[in-house]
């Protein structure tokens, strides 16, 4: 087509330079090409090819792509190949595609002509093949760019997807995983006070992402109370609500023996129902990681993994650093350590002393709260080892619970439990990996909080809108006064102002 | 497990006493030198070529009396001439491999014997013996006259196309093992991607408006899924790819400039499902392997669909899948490890190369018979190399 085209211009500049005349016979050709072309032939042929690229060029800018470089690509190829009736068909129905890629919201992008160019393709690609076989279905060439009308995901897909991500992590486990999962018997001390509900919570989710049968027996000291109640009864975790007798102490010293005690109470509920699993004690604050629960897994009788102690003050920490200090710092982790062959050798433990002055003695005092000399929470241990019953297998070194604590000694640290605690087992990579982390915070205790954390019925504190942070300007600072003080004093009446209110019981 | 078993039987037979090997002593300019000249040649996709001669030269089915030998083995690497960027020019291509048969039809009477019926060569380039990156060029140029009758062995495969004998081996690209090894992390981790692919949607240099880059596939897979949380596909190439795909559910294997693609060894060795979407492609050691139970198939025209369809695969086909996948004879079988180790690439070549004896007698050329042209092709494959 274009061969034609180019072979009109230049006999209308041969005849017009052999006739010395005005006009070229160029039918369709601007006539500056005729004009300008003058009697030699050399310029004609440059201004020619400039001509025709900028004929291309305006093409280009009016179907929105590069035009120019595939008529190129055909012009050279033509003398190349033998099949250009193939690509130009191929080119003239794609164009088409092509357009309607580049504006997708008006046209609708055709799926099926892509299957246009195949009749004609098929026919040589069998001249070509050297095999005398069946036809191809693929084509060389230019092929449309296939989008659907609404390419974003449909949400029953995604669920779906999301399901299968969720059986193949399953089957993930089963086979590479613990072979056969123990349940979990969680103990928690707790007791209803202002930051109970988020240390809870915390726990509550962590438990229902273990992927271990959860038995949760949650120990309260003063009795049973509501909140704690409502708490786990929204949980979806199974669990056992044990009243203990006590009140929580204020003191720290004397909460940390009462939540032994505690503890205590709860591994006598374990001893009493024969429980079977692995008990670990969880306590309301710390917090844990997944790969703890699937650690503890692999203990045979008692052991022990290393807790990452988060000691910190209330105010801004004032503890200096000594000169030996800054350079090896402690590491703030209680837990086993071991020798080089992997044996139990002995136990880090927190080092107290920089915070031996300056450390809480009050619960909620802004003082750095000091743990003991061995977390419960470091320790784990098979249920079957304190059943009442000597199991086979249950070693000699495990003392009997009845006997503990019966003269009325305090229980410091799991390891009272047992006779010779050489046999307790490392776990978590001999202790070198935490996965769990020691940590308090409190309130005051006696800060008020709303029972259950529902604002029933609405505050009584005003908070006048004149306090807030931001900036009025002054021309409203009148009107909106007014309307403030009067939504104020009257509090059934609707606001006009879109002004947004700090307490959600203001607004009817 | 029986699924286990039954996908690997083939592939652990053993090729050594079932065939013999002679290889070719050839000039150091149609081998060494080339790898001399630029050891990048070791690492790219193409160095099949040059392992599988290391591996025949010390292996127990190579034989030093002719004779006596099932298969010939001329060791030349038509794919070491590499750009500045690494990519193979195959311009030189069918000049150097017309010298080499050249040099063993003078040298040797095995070749004229049978004008290459029993001889096997290797030609990993991306069309194969067609010895062309463009499709549309190496369609042209056909397999190289010389090589009517030889055996190639080529990653190309794709059914009824110009540059697949009939009675090619179909291996798969080479993939460093060594890499992929040190990039191995704990099968228990949580397989959290759902689809996972890294590479070009448009090939801006060559073809930016798009459309004759992998068909258009490529192009269409961006369009529809770029923002689909479900599909993680970027160009954007990072340093964890190994231990992505390790994440990953399916990983797409699209066809680019040539239908095979390294992503599918690297698909199998990590045990992610390969979704190969190349239209009558011819995966490698399609006789010995059920690439049809193991990936999953999705032609070019549906690519805007693929959602749909990867959602609607029952997920105990998927997990059948995945448990061929993690057989370890189908993982190493797409290896070419140094030094070789029983079941891998190497071995399967010589399998399938043993399954096609014994040679039928019609291939022992009567004495005057010839039928091989020596002056095909075009022009400028005659000059001597």
């Amino acid at each position: 087509m274009f061969h034609s085209h180019g072979t009109r211009r230049s006999n209308a500049a041969a005849r017009s330079s052999a006739s010395g005349g005005l006009e070229g016979g160029g039918v369709g050709s601007p006539a500056a090409s005729s004009a300008s072309e003058g009697s030699s032939f050399r310029p004609s042929a440059s201004t020619f090819w400039l001509l025709l690229h900028g004929l291309c060029c305006l093409i280009s800018l009016f179907l929105g792509f590069r035009f120019s470089r595939l008529i190129f690509v055909l012009l050279f190829s033509n003398t190349i190949y033998t099949y250009t009736t193939t690509t130009t068909t191929t080119i003239t129905s794609t164009r088409t595609e092509t357009l309607t890629v580049s504006f997708p919201l008006t046209h609708t992008p055709p799926i099926e002509t892509a299957v246009k160019p195949n009749n004609s393709a098929i026919e040589l690609s069998d001249k070509m093949s050297n095999q005398g076989s069946s036809h191809s279905q693929v084509v060389v060439g230019r092929h449309g760019i296939r989008i659907r009308p609404w390419p974003h995901p449909d949400p029953t897909e995604v669920m779906r997807a999301h399901r299968i991500i969720e059986r193949v992590q399953q089957e993930q486990r089963k086979w590479y995983g613990v072979k056969s999962p123990r349940p979990l018997i969680v103990i928690t001390p707790t007791y209803a006070r202002t930051f109970q509900a988020l240390h809870l919570t915390g726990l509550i989710h962590c438990l229902r992402n273990v992927p271990y049968p959860v038995t949760w027996i949650v120990v309260e000291a003063g009795g049973v109370t509501n909140e704690t109640a409502s708490l786990l009864a929204r949980s979806r975790v199974q669990f056992l609500h044990i009243p203990f007798h006590e009140k929580m102490p204020v003191e720290w010293a004397e909460r940390h023996l009462t939540e032994n005690r505690m503890r205590l109470l709860g591994l006598r509920v374990i001893r009493e129902r024969n429980m079977d699993g692995i008990v670990l004690f969880a306590d309301d604050s710390n917090v844990h990681s997944l790969d703890l629960f699937d650690e503890i897994q692999k203990v045979q009788w008692m052991g022990s993994v290393s807790v990452g102690i988060l000691a910190h003050s209330g105010g801004p920490d004032r503890t200096l650093l000594t000169e030996d200090e800054k350079l090896n710092p402690p590491i703030p982790v209680q837990g086993p350590a071991c020798n080089s062959s992997g044996h139990l050798i002995g136990w880090h433990t927190f080092n107290s002393i920089p915070y031996s002055e300056k450390s809480a003695t009050f619960v909620g005092e802004s003082a750095t709260v000091l743990p003991g000399k061995m977390e419960w929470s470091g320790f784990v241990f098979n249920a079957r080892m304190i059943w009442k019953e000597a199991e086979e297998g249950r070693p000699e070194w495990v003392k009997d619970l009845d006997k503990i604590g019966e003269n009325g000694e305090e229980i410091e640290s799991p390891l009272a439990l047992v006779n010779d605690a050489s046999f307790v087992e490392p776990l978590g990579d001999c202790g070198k990996k935490v996965m769990l982390w020691w940590m308090r915070v409190e309130a005051r205790a006696d800060s008020k909080f709303p029972p259950g954390w529902i604002i029933d019925p609405p505050l009584e504190i005003v908070v006048s809108a004149k306090r807030t942070p931001w900036q009025e300007s002054d021309d409203l600072a009148g009107s909106k006064l007014e309307q403030d003080d009067r939504r104020f004093t009257r509090p059934k009446s609707r606001s006009s102002s879109k002004r947004k209110n700090t307490l959600p019981g203001q607004d009817n | 497990m029986n699924d286990q078993r039954s996908a690997g039987d083939v592939l652990e037979d053993d090729p050594v006493g079932r065939l013999k090997v002679f290889v070719y002593e050839l000039p150091l300019k149609y081998n060494k030198k080339i790898v001399g000249r630029d050891a990048r040649c070791l690492n790219h996709m193409f160095a099949a070529e040059i392992f599988m001669h290391r591996f025949l030269l010390t292996s127990a089915v190579r034989t030093l009396n002719p004779e006596e030998a099932d298969w010939f083995y001329t060791p030349v690497y038509t794919t070491c001439d590499l750009t500045p960027n690494g990519l193979p020019l195959p311009f030189k291509s069918p000049r150097v491999m017309r010298s080499a048969i050249q040099f063993i039809s003078t040298n040797w009477p095995y070749w004229n014997r049978t004008e290459g019926a029993d001889h096997f060569f290797l030609v990993p380039h991306d069309f194969g013996a067609c010895f062309h990156y463009q499709e549309e060029k190496a369609i042209q140029r056909g397999i190289l006259p010389l090589l009517k009758k030889a055996t190639l062995v080529q990653t190309f495969g794709q059914e009824n196309h110009v540059c697949l004998k009939e009675g090619s081996i179909i291996i798969p690209p080479y993939a460093p093992p060594q890499k992929m090894q040190a990039h191995m992390i704990t099968p228990d981790t949580p397989r959290s991607i759902f689809v996972y692919f890294r590479g070009l949607f448009y090939d801006v240099g060559n073809d930016p408006e798009g459309g004759y880059y992998a068909r258009g596939a490529r192009a269409s897979l961006w369009e529809n899924f770029k923002n689909n949380p479900l599909f993680d596909i970027s160009t954007e190439h990072p340093t964890t790819y190994y231990e992505d795909m390790q994440r990953a559910v399916f990983c797409l294997c699209p066809l680019g400039w040539a239908p095979w693609s390294p992503r599918l060894v690297e698909g199998v060795v990590f045990g992610c499902i390969p979704v190969i979407i190349a239209d009558d492609i011819v995966l490698p050691f399609a006789d010995a392997i059920p690439w049809e139970e193991i990936g999953v198939f999705v032609a070019e025209k549906d690519v805007p669909n693929l959602d749909t369809i990867l959602t609607n695969i029952p997920i105990d086909v998927i997990l059948r899948k995945q448990r061929l996948l993690a057989n370890p004879s189908m993982k190493q079988a797409m290896l070419f490890p140094q030094p070789a180790q029983p079941g891998d690439a190497f071995h399967q070549i010589l399998n399938g190369l043993a399954r096609k004896l014994p040679h039928d007698k019609s291939i022992y050329l009567k004495p005057g018979e010839r039928t091989l042209n020596w002056t095909a092709g075009p022009k400028g494959d005659l000059k001597p190399w």
